[in-house]
């Protein structure tokens, strides 16, 4: 018996969106074996991270509320992506977004609500922009593969946050903790009734999603970018700057992880301090892929991976699970993704 | 007082070895995966996948050797999976490694959830501060050069990675040999984590791999695809390592030190992908590039 593989020609947007969904439905067994593994109900352990994540109004406050940063950083992971740019680097790029907000907080507490808000959303955006901008510059001017370096972008971004927090900005009523000090009342960001959802990150969210919906279908930039996408090549002949595209669709996404960073310390902490994103930028790689790439699908898988987010430390507590299964998780449906992507690409048949 | 200072170097000296030794390992594997035309960006998976399994199983079986083992065939079938995935299924090369390296350092959390904080069972130095493992790796460097640069089954490795086509029509298995290839790049990973849980820092704790499958890719190019740079680069940066712990106690933030490597690597990489410098150093033609017969 002989397995064969043949290529598929067309693939239909239906395929797309069965296999898609599929191929997510796929890791659940993976998964489940590894609960078993562990001692625990699979089943059980499915449900409560269901209920832990929409089961009541509490839990899908705290769902959105995760979302936000899904949002941002993944909507800014579906233009870089579909420019042929693989961005590894939305942890780094929203790290550096709340360290220059920080920046903006801690030294200037005293401005009104007002115009410290604003002015720290875009920090953070320009601190996300220009840790965006450096693999991109190396990209487009030296060819150097941005999937490493962007990835160690990662590591350095991380590496000064902790600088920071246990050197020069410290808090001095932290009793030690690696914290900066509390931002003013006047740096933290309002939320919605006694919830946690920081309106204004997700109003931002929501905009850069009509925005970036509007700048694909409709702008010289969008069919530029599906250009220099599909057929990197073809940029010369048709009188595309390939170095602007890379750069203005690298700004864009780093920028928007960056401000994913101004909602989580201006948002959720009020301070800065180590561990502030939850691998955000990762899980984002995951959702811009579950997303197809589309931005509208991309808010929606959003929202469903910021309920698995809630609904994994669900059970992180109650079953005693680390930190870390989160990422377990993101792997698993990757790979789930991509072999529904062979799947859909291909047509297989057995010869006896 | 030269006294002193002859054991500061001497001392210095082996602790670069010692922290030079996971890189080496890990890129004499991957320099063979690439070599053969797969990208594999799942090291840092593979290597944490190593470093809990030879603890874990060292403390289940008291015996640091069956750990060690047991990192092998671990790494060996997590590069399994990729090998599947990118030769087979012949998918992006990307992201199956990038998903490894997320599945190993999630699963490796929960695998060795109940062991951290416990002082483990460590290999013990046979010469200077030097365990086997150390020496083994080392010994590699001209064994695994002299195979890849001087024997039949090296040029079928490099011909399989520079043009899997003319290779295919001399009757080298294309696949077989890219497997085997994948196959020992995951094992040396595997190795790689061991040492670092048995013999480098012998515990475990969470990410304690800090990055370093992600060094070893930008070694693998450093080194141009040679064994011998292998060497030269993770003693480099095995140095780089010791520094930051030197210079701590002279009041240097050790976070920032610690950006050094990655820099480093960021820096390597944009010297090593001119694609002058790629033709000049032997970069694989076909890497990343998946086969499949009658098909440019």
């Amino acid at each position: 018996m002989k397995l064969r593989i043949e290529h598929r020609l067309v693939v239909s947007r239906q395929d797309t969106i069965i296999m898609t969904a599929t191929s997510a439905l796929l890791s659940l067994p993976i998964i489940a074996v590894i609960f078993l593994a562990y001692g625990a109900n699979p089943v059980l352990a499915f449900g409560r991270i269901f209920y832990g994540a929409f089961g009541s109004v509490y839990s899908v406050s705290e769902t959105i509320t995760k979302s936000i940063p899904l949002m941002l950083c993944s909507l800014g992971l579906t233009i870089a992506f579909q420019t042929g740019v693989w961005n590894i680097g939305a942890e780094g790029q929203l790290l550096m977004g709340t360290i220059f907000s920080s920046g903006v907080a801690l030294s200037f507490p005293e401005w009104p609500a007002f115009f410290l808000i604003p002015t720290m959303f875009l920090s953070g955006f320009v601190g996300g922009a220009v840790w965006g901008l450096i693999p991109a510059m190396l990209k487009a001017k030296l060819q150097t593969n941005e999937v490493i370096t962007t990835l160690m972008t990662n590591y350095v971004a991380a590496k000064l946050l902790e600088y920071l927090v246990y050197g020069p900005w410290r808090g001095k009523e932290e009793w030690g903790f690696p914290y900066t000090s509390k931002f003013s009342p006047s740096a933290q960001l309002p939320t919605i009734g006694s919830t946690r959802i920081h309106y204004p990150t997700l109003i931002i969210a929501l905009v850069a999603f009509v925005a970036l919906y509007f700048l694909i279908a409709q702008t010289k930039l969008g069919f530029e970018i599906r250009v220099v996408g599909k057929n990197p090549e073809a940029t010369k002949y048709a009188g595309i700057d390939y170095t602007k595209v890379i750069l203005l669709v690298m700004a864009i996404s780093g920028g928007l992880a960056g401000m994913a960073g101004v909602g989580e310390v201006a948002g959720i902490q009020h301070r800065l301090r180590v561990g502030i994103s939850q691998s955000y930028g990762f899980s984002s790689i995951i959702v811009a892929w579950l997303g197809r790439l589309n931005p509208l699908s991309t808010v929606f898988v959003s929202i469903l991976y910021g309920g698995l987010l809630v609904g994994g430390e669900m059970i992180q507590i109650s079953l005693g699970l680390p930190v870390g299964i989160i990422e377990m998780f993101n792997g698993i449906f990757l790979l789930s993704l991509l072999f529904g992507e062979f799947l859909l690409r291909n047509r297989i048949s057995f010869e006896i | 007082m030269s006294q002193e200072l002859m054991a500061f170097l001497v001392n210095t000296f082996e602790a670069t070895i010692r922290a030079g030794s996971p890189l080496l390992a890990g890129t004499l594997g991957e320099i063979y995966t690439e070599r053969s035309g797969v990208l594999n960006l799942g090291v840092e998976g593979m290597m944490i996948m190593g470093a809990v399994t030879a603890f874990v199983v060292a403390q289940m079986t008291h015996n640091v050797w069956l750990g060690v083992i047991a990192a092998a065939v671990v790494g060996a079938l997590m590069a399994f999976i990729h090998a599947f995935m990118s030769i087979t299924m012949r998918v992006n090369q990307y992201i199956s490694g990038l998903a490894l390296a997320m599945v190993g350092l999630g699963l490796s959390s929960l695998i060795g959830q109940g062991y951290v904080g416990i002082s483990g069972y460590s290999l013990t130095p046979i010469l200077f501060d030097f365990d086997p493992l150390v020496f083994l790796f080392i010994l590699l460097v001209p064994i695994l050069w002299f195979v890849l640069f001087k024997t039949k089954a090296g040029i079928n490795i490099r011909s399989v990675g520079e043009n899997p086509a003319a290779a295919d029509l001399l009757g080298i298995d294309v696949q077989l040999v890219r497997y085997a290839c994948t196959l020992f790049g995951g094992i040396l990973a595997g190795l790689s984590g061991a040492y670092l849980s048995v013999s480098y820092i012998p515990s475990w704790t969470q990410n304690m791999t800090v990055g370093r499958g992600w060094i070893v890719l930008a070694l693998t190019i450093f080194a141009s695809w040679d064994p011998r740079g292998a060497l030269f680069g993770s003693w480099l940066f095995g140095g780089i390592e010791i520094l930051q712990y030197r210079l701590q106690p002279l009041g240097v933030s050790p976070s920032l030190l610690g950006t050094l490597p990655f820099i480093l690597t960021i820096l390597i990489l944009v010297i090593g992908t001119r694609e002058t410098f790629r033709r000049r150093m032997g970069a694989p033609s076909a890497l990343g590039k998946p086969y499949r017969r009658g098909e440019e």
